[in-house]
């Protein structure tokens, strides 16, 4: 059981490009933590980092009170599973979960205990003489976990453990790795590029952009607070509508009409020529389907629908706008960094499964205008975030950990 | 696969099949006749006779041929280990480390490797002499670890390359030592390059005959391809052409033999299963 603190920790690689840059972050004890970002943004680099099998170009590095930066791997006690799992072929399912309490010179009779006590965890019993190449992809993750949690480790780290599992598989494991982390009450450090993993799985979420941290949050906070243009686009699937708009009195004027901002956020976008308004998906609505009570809340514009698709409990229409040139670039140069691949400015709006809303023509949405927040399209700033509720978000997700933790010790 | 293609495939298979073993047949059977039989102008003996065989191994011969056998087993053997041994740490630092001179180390290999022999085995010859390596085991390993050392060295290289790093790196968070980490996880999995190069590396030497006809000048050294050289007939207008293939067939068994035994082991593609499927 560890806290892990990094202050100021920097990694370049040998062309001096630094892949991680002045990262400080606090992990508390027994808390799971989620390192996501897009590809190459250095989410791999930092966990190896923590880990001991990459050096530290600058910073500190402190596990359990103690500065590790010069220690060799052996010396953190740390576990990790590697994104390619890194079993090793020529010892059976047992002598691979057996390996780190073989190098600790632990007793037979223990070791036997240990593993066995690891594999029913896993469901691995059956498979315990088994070679790992003989095994499927979902028990080739279990034994990797397996060698994980035989040993007293510090913490967990996990490098996209998922992403080389089919869906299903990758739901089922998902699951099962939340529940063993609640059970263990171990520190956890986790990474992936999954957006589902990142809002299921953690305690708080850090997200990364090119080295940089931009916002460490509960998966709630980072939904609804969103700090910049990057974290707003980044989570939540199908992603944030960014359109452009411009400021008229209390309101803004957007390709969807006029949106009313009210007068404390009106405040806060002031000053600013020209500005993205984002809208997550759900925040729309069939305008025919919407409760008279609701309507207030929000504004109604009649667009045409370019496509609908119709996916059983959910629908989606994607409706194009236009927007000048400059503010196409920059959300081109956006998706293209989220990797995503959204060609035309075209915005995704969730209707409800029953709205009888076809492509091709128009038709009259409702949009919940209470959510939305507005971008300083220049520095990517989020001009409307509530940083205090925020903070409440996450203090609400702490709370909900500690519970959480003590139920699974019951 | 149609019929048609499988026969095709068949019938080349078995060209090619007949092509490589015909010589090898030939000289069995050539070992089987006895010594007016070998002329006799047709492929199989007239009448099976172990009188070649008996020549080498008990009779004339084989004060010349049993000697060499050992000679050739032993340094062969040795030269092997040895070059196995240091090829392991040096292709080990090749594929993981980086370091200055690293392609240097990679092309001198390779051009030791094409470097001909027959260039060096005079001066060598002249050298041997006055530092009394002439005509010991020594003087035959030192120059046969020439011969084998680029290519295990390559060969090895290549399966390190293979393994890969996170292996290692699995191990170091495991709580291994960078030696426990080489001991009980790389060499295990390199093992099927470590027999595939030390099979090689004794071929090599095996087969040598230049460095052996060379540098040796009495039983003391001399390996079975020199000694081969130098089998005479029972007289002088009598070649020795049955004790030399029966000769060559007895140093072609343990060949065959270490390949049998270990293909299994060269073949298996141990790091299957290593990383996702
Ligand atoms: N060994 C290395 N040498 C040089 N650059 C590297 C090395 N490993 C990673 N990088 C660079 O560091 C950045 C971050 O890589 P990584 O941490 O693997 O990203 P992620 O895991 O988030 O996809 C990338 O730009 C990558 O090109
Ligand atoms: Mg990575």
């Amino acid at each position: 059981m560890a806290s892990i603190e990094m202050s100021h920790i920097v990694k370049q690689y040998g062309d001096g490009y630094p892949a991680v840059n002045d990262v400080s972050l606090d992990i508390a004890d027994g808390e799971f933590m989620i390192l996501v970002g897009p590809s190459g943004c250095g989410k791999s680099t930092l966990l190896r980092m923590i880990v001991g099998l990459e050096d530290i170009t600058s910073g500190d590095m402190v596990i359990a009170g103690d500065r590790v930066n010069d220690k060799a791997p052996r010396d953190r006690n740390l576990s990790m599973v590697f994104q390619n799992y890194a079993l090793y072929p020529h010892l059976s399912v047992y002598e691979n979960i057996a390996f780190p309490l073989r190098l600790a010179k632990v007793p037979d009779e223990e070791v036997r205990k240990r593993v066995e006590e690891a594999a029913s965890v896993l469901e691995l019993k059956e498979h315990l003489q088994r070679k790992p190449a003989n095994l499927s992809g979902g028990q080739r993750q279990r034994v990797a976990m397996g060698r994980a949690i035989v040993r007293a480790a510090d913490a967990f780290l996990f490098d996209e453990p998922l992403s080389n599992l089919d869906a299903k598989l990758r739901g089922q494991m998902r699951t099962e790795i939340a529940r063993l982390q609640r059970r263990l009450g171990i520190t956890t450090v986790y990474v992936t590029h999954d957006q589902t993993e990142a809002m299921t799985l953690g305690d708080r979420v850090c997200v990364l952009r090119k080295g940089v941290i931009q916002q460490v949050a509960s998966p709630r906070e980072l939904y609804e607070q969103p700090v910049n243009l990057f974290v707003a686009g980044f989570i939540g699937s199908p992603p944030m509508n960014f359109l452009p708009a411009t400021v008229e009195g209390t309101a803004l004027s957007t390709p969807f009409g006029q949106v009313e901002l009210g007068q404390e956020r009106a405040e806060k976008v002031k000053g600013h020529e020209l500005l993205l308004v984002g809208i997550r998906p759900e925040y729309f609505e069939d305008a025919s389907l919407v409760d008279e009570a609701k309507k207030p809340h929000g504004s109604t514009f009649t667009a045409r629908v370019d496509v609908t698709e119709w996916l059983g409990d959910a629908q989606y229409a994607y409706i194009p706008y236009e927007a000048p040139e400059e503010v196409a670039a920059q959300l081109k140069e956006l998706s293209r960094e989220l990797d995503s691949d959204q060609l035309r400015t075209q915005a995704v709006v969730s209707i409800d499964s029953t709205s009888r809303i076809r492509e091709g023509r128009e038709a009259e949405f409702w949009l919940d205008t209470r959510k939305i927040h507005v971008f300083d399209p220049k520095t990517g700033e989020n001009l409307t975030r509530d940083a205090e509720a925020g903070r409440k978000l996450t203090e609400m997700a702490a709370e909900d950990r500690v519970d959480q933790v003590e139920r699974a010790k019951v | 696969m149609s019929t048609r293609e499988k026969v095709g495939w068949g019938i080349g298979g078995l060209i090619i099949i007949v092509y490589c073993l015909f010589p090898v047949a030939w000289i069995i059977s050539l070992s089987f006749k006895s010594s007016d039989d070998i002329a006799n102008g047709q492929f199989l003996p007239t009448a099976f006779s172990g009188e070649n065989y008996e020549q080498i191994l008990v009779g004339d011969a084989a004060g010349l041929f049993l000697p060499a056998l050992v000679n050739s087993f032993g340094i062969c053997l040795i030269a092997t280990f040895i070059s196995c041994l240091l090829s392991m740490f040096a292709a080990y630092a090749i594929a993981r480390l980086e370091f200055p001179g690293k392609k240097l180390i990679l092309s001198t290999a390779l051009a030791v490797a094409i470097f001909p022999v027959i260039s060096i085995v005079t001066p060598l010859f002249n050298l041997w002499r006055q530092i009394g390596l002439y005509n010991t085991w020594p003087g035959l390993i030192i120059p046969y670890l020439s011969l084998t050392l680029p290519i295990s060295i390559w060969t090895l290289s290549a399966f390190f390359r293979e393994i890969p790093w996170e292996m290692e790196q699995a191990a170091q968070v495991d709580g291994a030592t960078p030696w426990q980490a080489f001991r009980k996880v790389i060499v295990p999995l390199a093992a099927p390059g470590v027999f595939t190069t030390a099979i090689i590396a004794f071929f090599l030497a095996w087969n040598d005959f230049v460095y052996g006809i060379s540098l040796t000048s009495t039983e003391a050294a001399r390996p079975v391809p020199a000694a081969l050289g130098l089998f005479s007939g029972a007289s002088q207008f009598e070649s020795p052409n049955g004790p030399i293939a029966a000769a060559a067939v007895i140093v072609t068994i343990p060949v065959v033999l270490l390949v049998l035994l270990f293909q299994r082991r060269i073949v298996a593609g141990l790091t299957n299963g290593a990383v996702k499927g």
